[in-house]
């Protein structure tokens, strides 16, 4: 029978099925942070559970971390705790723990895939919706809760019901200036913020094939935002080129070995997927939020639909905007250039590419967050953080920063915050603050303009 | 976990879609390393303003409303994975969250806690919803063993599902660590033949 990329990686993990319940699903990478695993820890050893395959787990500090000032101790107790935690769990544990300041310390989403910790055909978890990121790369990649991380703890399995399929095809040659954040805000926007609960998604067509790794990982990212548990890119041979001579990879004729078997992994060509969705590259043009839901976004150059239902008139109510109106010329004074969704290298050339030459606009705050050490070694590296600062552009140091405001990274209660993040939930980048999701190219425009702009008519 | 079987509460009603996460449980408070005090600061930022005043509009501070059962808008929970927000709402109370839509991570983390996730239909959602706004001292039944949930001392219900392997767990107060560690040896019999 005909199998999807996601069948063949699923059922080749199957340990064991439940009558009429769950199926036992195998775990080769769990990944873990400071804010979700704490209680997890606790709870095997309250009950005096050891941890069942260390090796295969790997910890980095990234939710709850500075972003200025990493070598001096940390100021807030309960951060500074929960971090200590982290690395006293790991000690004990024989867990591989890439701690602050650490050269391959980063987001999880980030530093995984640069390590080449992310494989095709892998199963990964994380406590972290974000980590569908690692689809990407067409791995089986999910987030869990906390009960979940001591599961995979205890025995490296989770129990889970098999989710249906979901494929969302998009063909055609896009436009210059929209990116690939751009192309899943628009997919969410078309879809609604629940339309993949249930569902794993397959991205299929020429426009994710044509995408560098660093775009895939964007796309996969915000699966979770349509409600979808996971995102998943075919393996070719832009994955291939990436995971290669990387620190984790499998080197000489492992690699070889591996790349035959990940080329068996794609969907096959007449697999046949619960629900199908087609968009046209052509329709799609550089994306901003106007809510405080993901899927409340629209083109650059639209203006806010009409709706009348309380739930979106509470939105535009919070974000102080008129249902009709265009977001053109709104004055922007907080941008944050970062996130799991926005922080890789490629994120960092785009911004640098515009910004060149020009200035930061003064009323501006902006905050560019490299997603590890290693990206922001990179931005050094490729005279990037140069341009930045010649333009007054400040680069801060690694973490999820202002994307979740856990930190002091918090944008002020009332201002607009044109974000790279993933998530525009009321307060979510501090209390009563405003986020306007969009690409890296439409936040350092909105940077160097002081408001946001019609991208599009300042491209060619 | 606390065994789950029959509950007759009152209900206090969300009418708010697409809850997310963030507002079940701000991050700023995911700094804790226990599962204590979340319930604490549920709903934190639509219960109180930044200085601390109530905001006396919101259902959860309205003292005409009460009980265990919170009745929400289509699509609870989405967003995040924090487990903290299911510990959020036990902390705080509550046993029965109803809705016509969850998302998923929610889910199953609220089942991993006692926590039932009650999905019902939409139009039985609106007659929840609109007989609690209008009377309060409604009492709600949720029958897990036989999956129904009604008005108490009405034949207004409706059935839900449950995954029976959940439903189990959740009248027998297991969770999924004793079923997986009872299955060790064939773990690690998988772990081999995969090599």
């Amino acid at each position: 029978m005909s199998k999807t990329l996601f069948d063949k990686i699923w059922d080749q993990h199957v340990v064991d099925t439940i009558k009429e319940g769950p199926q036992v699903l195998y775990i080769d990478k769990h990944l873990i942070h400071e804010v979700t695993s704490p209680q997890a820890f606790n709870e095997l050893k309250e009950r005096s559970i050891p941890i069942f395959r260390p090796n295969q787990i790997v910890a980095t500090a990234d939710h709850n971390t500075p972003t200025i000032n990493q070598h001096l101790p940390i100021k807030d107790k309960l951060s500074k705790n929960q971090l200590e935690q982290l690395s006293k769990n790991c000690f004990d544990n024989n867990i591989t723990l890439y701690e602050l300041g650490h050269k391959y310390n980063g987001i999880v989403h980030v530093m995984a895939p640069e390590l080449g910790i992310t494989q095709p055909g892998l199963t990964m978890v994380c406590g972290d919706s974000h980590t569908s990121t690692h689809g990407a790369f067409g791995a089986i990649a999910f987030g869990i809760g906390t009960s979940q991380v001591a599961q995979v703890f205890a025995s490296q399995c989770l129990l889970l019901k098999k989710p249906k399929s979901l494929r969302v095809t998009v063909n055609g040659k896009l436009k210059k200036g929209v990116l690939p954040k751009d192309v899943i805000l628009y997919i969410i926007s078309k879809l609604g913020t629940n339309s993949g609960t249930g569902y794993f998604c397959e991205y299929a067509g020429n426009v994710f094939e044509d995408m560098s790794m660093e775009g895939r990982m964007t796309v996969c990212n915000m699966s979770i935002e349509m409600g979808a548990r996971g995102g998943m890119i075919a393996p070719d041979e832009t994955t291939f080129n990436y995971i290669k001579d990387r620190q984790f990879a499998p080197k000489g004729t492992d690699f070889d070995k591996k790349v035959a078997y990940w080329k068996t992994l794609p969907s096959d060509i007449d697999a046949v997927f619960d629900q199908e969705y087609i968009f046209d590259a052509d329709d799609i043009g550089p994306m901003v939020t106007y809510g405080t839901n993901p899927g409340m976004g629209i083109k650059i150059t639209e203006t806010i639909p009409k709706e009348n239902n309380s739930s979106f008139k509470k939105s535009l109510e919070y974000m102080n905007f008129e249902a009709g109106s265009s977001l053109i010329d709104q004055r922007i004074n907080y941008v944050f250039i970062g996130s799991c969704t926005n922080s890789r290298i490629e994120d960092f050339r785009v911004a640098a590419n515009f910004i060149k030459g020009k200035q930061k606009a003064d009323n501006v705050t902006a905050w560019l967050v490299p997603g590890s050490k290693q990206v922001e070694t990179q931005i050094i590296k490729e005279g990037l953080k140069e341009i930045f600062e010649n333009a007054g552009f400040e680069l801060r140091q690694p973490g999820c920063s202002a994307c979740l405001a856990m930190n002091d990274d918090k944008i002020p209660k009332g201002e607009y915050c044109v974000s790279t993040s993933n998530r525009n939930f009321e307060g979510r980048q501090g209390q009563g603050s405003r986020t306007i999701l969009a690409s890296p190219l439409v936040a350092a425009a909105t940077a160097v303009e002081g408001k946001i702009i019609d991208i599009t008519k300042h491209l060619n | 976990m606390e065994k789950f079987t029959k509950i007759i509460s009152k209900a206090i009603p969300l009418a708010i879609e697409n809850v997310d996460t963030d507002q079940i449980i701000p991050a700023r408070f995911l700094k804790a390393t226990d599962k204590k005090g979340f319930g604490d600061n549920v709903f934190r930022d639509w219960r109180f303003d930044k200085n601390g005043n109530t905001n006396t509009a919101f259902s959860l501070n309205n003292s005409l409303y009460s009980g265990s059962i919170l009745i929400a808008g289509d699509n609870f929970g989405c967003g995040s994975s924090r487990e903290h927000a299911a510990w959020a709402l036990v902390g705080y109370g509550f046993k029965v969250i109803v809705s016509s839509f969850f998302a998923d991570i929610f889910k199953g983390n609220a089942l991993n806690n006692g926590l039932l996730p009650l999905q019902v239909t939409p139009s039985f959602l609106a007659i929840l919803m609109k007989t609690v706004q209008e009377n309060p001292e409604t009492k709600i039944e949720v029958d897990l063993e036989n999956q129904t949930i009604s008005l108490s001392d009405t034949n207004v219900y409706e059935n839900f599902d449950i995954d029976p392997y959940k439903k189990t767990c959740m009248i027998n107060g297991y969770d999924d660590i004793d079923y997986l560690l009872s299955k060790k040896e064939m773990i690690e019999a998988f772990e081999i033949q995969r090599k």
